[in-house]
């Protein structure tokens, strides 16, 4: 449904991104993921015309970024970085301007606005001026907009950003129910966020993209070891000689917490939870906590970044 | 065309949302009424004292022209003080779209470049023709107490209107250049003002440049307009004079370029 093909672009003598290439399939939720500066924003800007690349080219649901960039208008949806609201206008008075830009046809508008407005939960603020609504809100609002004339493709740059923990899961769900019927690409630089919302990701650092592949193989190929935090009330002797005879762990943490109470990392070759509680309870440790520890983006970052080409 | 419509219509609407418009209409209308009321009452003036001696010294009386002595030189004023307005109409057209960002909505949406600039452009002009209402108001009271020409004022309006548009094109090509309003704003004062004094300068050139510049100077086009002569050269003129600024907005925000 989208098509990527080696897009470069200077601003200046700069390199934002270069030789960005990757696929989206119709109907799935694609993740872009990277670090501040990484390029996210610039692939997006040149994805939905609003920009051309200095070398590349892209298609849109068949249709060429240069050859046909008022069809790519058309069937695409975005959502940027900042919403691009008129802050002295109400929530339905923009909706029903950017209906009319979209070309919404005239007896539609109307149905057109309510759907995308429930599917927002702005009902309550529809009468209100954008100006005065919360930043959550606000970003609603943007979200709104780009569902109008019920685009094939939707472009979200960093959709969730700023909203609280409650929102976002709103949020999360809704763009969750987009999958199927549309083709969505999603930029964010939280993995958590990526995982629980796409199926595919693209990884972009410096510009470049590090890698392509679903979310279920890009975690386990970066499972060549595992991660745990321990919170154990007891001294850091015995508890040393409680883990000793698990030769699966590689390296231990101690970090002092108030009260004799230690925060212990543990890095194993595998999964050893079960081995560290049981010994840990038996040498009668108080162990208070133990939680696997996720790989974050900056884990990610390394991995693919340091080590030579995983992709 | 419905896009078109849609700019237009935001963007006329936006005028009233804020308060700075109707500091502008409030500051257009009492300057255009005080010129109006000193105008006015320096003809009633001069009325009086014709009659007055035409009584002393028993002759007919005068019968001061009214659209010479009031309509035509109220003109003038009414297009000076819209050199000074215009500029602060025009500087938010553009300015505004690119600082709070919504040129990304724009520019992502199917509508061409050409019909951002012209809605822009005639929401301008409309706003500028309610500026003008109060001092049509005025005239009307010409009218109804007295007997002036009507086909003057009619031609003073298209006057007015023309000059009008090309100030708002120069001045909205200024505000696509900068996010800057204040700066949209001195600019486009600045370009009109140039326009304007042009005209000025052409009696201190060769015989060469002269004719050029008399042609550009954007005011040496109204004289006819406030006497009551329409005249096509001079529509010619405004007209291709509102393209022009029109054509270089085009051109400032396709600095992007694609292919339709
Ligand atoms: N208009 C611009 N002019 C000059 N440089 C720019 C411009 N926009 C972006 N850049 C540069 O291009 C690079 C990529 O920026 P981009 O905004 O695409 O990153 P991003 O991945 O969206 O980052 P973030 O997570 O902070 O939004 C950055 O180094 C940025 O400084
Ligand atoms: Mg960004």
């Amino acid at each position: 449904m989208i098509d990527v093909k080696g897009l470069t672009r200077y601003y200046g003598e700069k390199r934002a991104i270069s030789d960005v290439t990757f696929h989206v399939n119709k109907g799935e939720i694609l993740g872009l993921l990277g670090p501040n500066a990484a390029g996210k924003t610039t692939t997006m800007r040149i994805l939905t015309c609003y920009m051309p690349p200095t070398s590349g080219s892209a298609t849109i649901g068949g249709f060429d970024i240069f050859e046909s960039s008022m069809d790519v208008r058309r069937i695409t949806g975005y959502l940027p970085e900042n919403p691009p609201l008129y802050t002295d206008m109400r929530v339905d008075d923009y909706l029903d301007f950017v209906a009319k830009l979209k070309g919404v046809e005239k007896d539609k508008q109307a149905s057109e606005i309510d759907r995308v407005i429930e599917k927002t939960s702005l009902g309550e603020v529809r009468k209100r001026i954008i100006g005065k609504l919360s930043k959550g809100y606000k970003q609603r609002v943007g979200l709104a907009q780009s569902l109008l004339n019920d685009p094939d493709i939707i472009i979200l740059d960093e959709p969730t950003v700023g909203l609280d923990p409650k929102q976002i899961i709103e949020i999360r769900d809704l763009i969750k129910n987009l999958r199927g019927e549309h083709t969505v690409i999603l930029s964010s630089h939280i993995l958590p966020e990526i995982e629980q919302t796409c199926e595919r990701v693209v990884i972009i650092n410096e510009g470049k993209v590090v890698a392509e592949d679903t979310v279920d193989n890009l975690t386990s190929r970066l499972k060549g070891g595992q991660r745990m935090t321990l919170l154990v009330e007891g001294n850091e002797e015995r508890v040393r000689k409680s883990l000793q005879p698990i030769t699966d762990i590689k390296t231990l943490n101690f970090e002092s917490q108030k009260d004799g109470i230690w925060q212990i990392s543990v890095e194993s070759e595998k999964d050893v939870r079960k081995e560290v509680a049981r010994q840990i309870v038996s040498a009668n440790l108080g162990l208070l906590e133990l939680s696997p520890d996720r790989f974050t983006l900056e884990d990610i970052f390394l991995q693919l970044t340091t080590k030579e080409e995983v992709a | 065309m419905k896009q078109t419509y849609a700019i237009f219509q935001r963007e006329f609407k936006s005028f009233f949302y804020s308060p700075v418009a109707y500091v502008i209409l409030a500051l257009f209308t009492a300057l255009t009424g005080v010129f109006f009321y000193l105008y006015l009452s320096s003809f009633v003036q001069a009325s009086f004292m014709d009659m007055i001696r035409s009584q002393q010294y028993r002759m007919a009386p005068q019968k001061l022209n009214v659209n010479l002595m009031l309509i035509r030189p109220y003109f003038w004023n009414i297009a000076l003080i819209s050199l000074f307005t215009l500029p602060t109409i025009t500087m938010r057209l553009y300015s505004e779209e690119k600082r709070i960002g919504t040129v990304e909505l724009l520019y992502t949406s199917p509508i061409t470049p050409n019909q951002i600039i012209i809605g822009k452009f005639l929401a301008g002009l409309a706003f500028y023709i309610v500026l003008l209402l109060p001092t049509m108001f005025f005239q009307a009271l010409l009218f109804v107490y007295g007997n002036p020409e009507f086909m003057p004022v009619l031609s003073g309006y298209i006057g007015l209107i023309l000059l009008g548009s090309a100030f708002i094109s120069a001045g909205l090509f200024i505000s696509t250049t900068t996010e800057n309003q204040i700066i949209a704003a001195i600019g486009g004062f600045a370009l009109s003002l140039l326009l304007w004094v042009v005209g000025w300068g052409a009696n201190f050139v060769g015989p060469g440049l002269k004719p050029i510049l008399d042609y550009v100077s954007i005011i040496n086009h109204f004289e006819d307009f406030a006497q009551g002569v329409i005249d096509t050269s001079h529509i010619a003129y405004y007209i291709l004079f509102s393209f022009l600024g029109l054509y270089f907005s085009l051109k400032t925000i396709e600095s992007v370029k694609w292919r339709a």
